[in-house]
């Protein structure tokens, strides 16, 4: 499988903390699962390969579908996040979450709709897609979160511990059918989690960061 | 060990609460008991015909309305200002930051007189290249700052301000010989601002701008610039991330900041005597009537004024704790 994104040597210093030398590879519709201890930078790497954290950059390379996106901006990346933190926008309901990516793109009405309809039907978000973020549930929100990112069909989707503080019942539907969705739009994807039965669920490969 | 649990018992007794709750109500006690004593005071002086007489005098109706409308006015501007410059300060880290940052807060802290006193020289008294010169100096040195500073790849700001800098020194020189005072060119265009309504605008804007830019950096603290990041890695430039995400969160801030900036320029006196003086129907507002009023020695009429001022304060107080109440944006 030929390298669809590849991070080589990358090297990242926020305040006290540091990581260097780190490299991945992730091969086109590949699902790749990081993880590790608590602290070792997984979400900073997430957030650096989304263009989030340029100032922190220090080193390395990052080459997305052969494009450098090393220094390109957040949004001209074409990556997907859905954060540890979920962010919703508060003002914003359901429905203009999941149309949010393709207005600012400039779709044509028709096909936001068409694509909005979709995302909300896969993610069983149909009932929802009038109201505020505001009262919905950890896992409706993750949901929402999750359709925000996939909206406008990355290249890359990163999943920054989407599923953490999730109750067991709810965590383990939401997982399902997010390993449905992603199957069914064959993305790569690029997931963090703690949790390995998580990762052997949803990633076709698991890389474990370790601390120096 | 047993003093190790005789020390341990003493955490689980309690000591009474009532001391500190006392201290907490003297506190409020004195200082509300201060403000309504204040206020009793005017209500006292006041009888019902001397509020008849001052309210359908025709100067000071001209005065009531000029307040409303300067005031409203100033609210605007410092809003105008006060929510992308708040923003600055709240969300970028830049060298010169904390300089700028400490400006803001100069008018609040400069003497009334003395912000009048400095719009009165800058209008009539430094002339056009000599502005154009300070500008200049002004805008290489923020050029400087913005070069070296933490802006990393972004240099089209210190290239923007260099450039600014460049116009300004062409301007000094353009103007070599060019005595014109600001007033003179701004009456020029049918735009006369000291000694003029239109100066009431500008001797109220500088603090009231410094208060609603205070409360809206405070506003723009309280939302995560998480916010942006996940907007911008939907595809939203920070300016768009700003409009559609940000700002719907700030609206309450923005009603406070109106409000904090309309309040302070009913209060405001000192640089609206200096710069747009005290003329009875043409740059009268209600804090010059109540100085006017003293100094015909009518403390009557003074403190019905002062009346007037208190009821317009309350009423606007009260407008926008309603609507803030009701929701209006988070």
């Amino acid at each position: 499988m030929s390298d669809f994104l590849r991070v080589e040597n990358l090297g990242i210093k926020v305040g006290e903390f540091s990581l260097d030398g780190f490299s991945l590879a992730v091969g086109e519709g590949e699902c790749v699962s990081l993880m590790g201890p608590s602290g070792c930078g997984k979400s900073t790497v997430v957030e650096a390969i989304c263009g989030l954290r340029g100032q922190w950059l220090r080193s390395g390379t990052m080459v997305l579908n052969g494009v450098d996106i090393t220094h390109a901006a957040a949004g001209a990346r074409g990556i997907g996040l859905v954060p540890q933190d979920v962010v919703l926008f508060p003002s914003l309901t359901v429905r203009e979450h999941l149309e949010f990516g393709p207005r600012l793109r400039g779709w044509k009405r028709g096909l936001i709709k068409e694509r909005v309809e979709n995302l909300a039907e896969g993610l069983g978000l149909e009932s929802l897609l009038g109201r505020l973020p505001e009262g919905l549930s950890g896992g409706e929100a993750r949901r929402v979160a999750l359709g925000r990112a996939m909206a406008l069909c990355p290249r890359l989707l990163c999943l920054d511990e989407a599923l953490s503080g999730l109750d067991e019942e709810r965590y383990e539907e939401v997982l399902a059918m997010m390993g449905q969705v992603m199957k069914e739009e064959k993305m790569t994807t690029l997931h963090v989690t703690h949790s390995r039965a998580e990762a052997e669920v949803l990633g076709d490969r698991i890389c474990q960061m370790v601390p120096v | 060990m047993t003093e190790v649990k005789a020390e341990t018992e003493k955490i689980w007794k309690q000591r009474p609460e009532w001391p500190f709750l006392l201290f907490l109500l003297f506190v409020a006690v004195s200082y509300v008991g201060l403000v309504l004593l204040m206020l009793g005071a005017n209500v006292l002086t006041v009888s019902w015909a001397e509020l008849g007489r001052v309210l359908k005098d025709s100067a000071i109706q001209d005065s009531i309305r000029l307040t409303v409308v300067s005031c409203t006015a100033t609210a605007i501007l410092s809003v105008f200002v006060a929510v992308p410059l708040g923003y600055l300060l709240s969300r970028y880290q830049f060298r010169g930051r904390a300089f700028l940052d400490s400006l803001v807060d100069v008018p609040v802290l400069l003497p009334p007189l003395v912000v009048g006193l400095s719009l009165l020289i800058l209008f009539n008294r430094v002339s056009l290249s000599e502005g154009c010169g300070v500008l200049a100096f002004g805008f290489f040195v923020a050029a400087g700052f913005a070069f070296f500073g933490t802006v990393g790849r972004r240099r089209i700001i210190p290239f923007t301000l260099a450039l600014l800098g460049v116009f300004m020194a062409a301007g000094v020189i353009m103007l070599g010989g060019e005595a014109s005072r600001l007033e003179e060119v701004l009456g020029g265009v049918g735009l006369p601002m000291t000694f003029h309504p239109l100066g009431v605008v500008l001797a109220q804007f500088p603090v009231a701008a410094a208060f609603a830019i205070r409360t809206m950096k405070t506003s723009y603290d309280q939302v995560s610039p998480r916010y942006e990041e996940v907007a911008m890695s939907l595809g939203c430039q920070r300016g768009q991330a700003f409009k559609m995400v940000v700002l719907p969160q700030v609206g309450r801030g923005v009603v406070a900041a109106g409000t904090m900036a309309w309040a302070r320029a009913l209060g405001e006196f000192g640089p609206i005597l200096i710069f747009a003086g005290a003329t009875r129907g043409r740059t009268e507002v209600l804090s010059t009537s109540v100085f006017l009023e003293i100094n015909l020695g009518n403390l009557a009429g003074a403190a019905a004024l002062s009346l007037v001022m208190i009821f317009m304060a309350v009423l606007i107080l009260l407008l926008v704790r309603g609507f803030l109440s009701k929701g209006g944006s988070e």
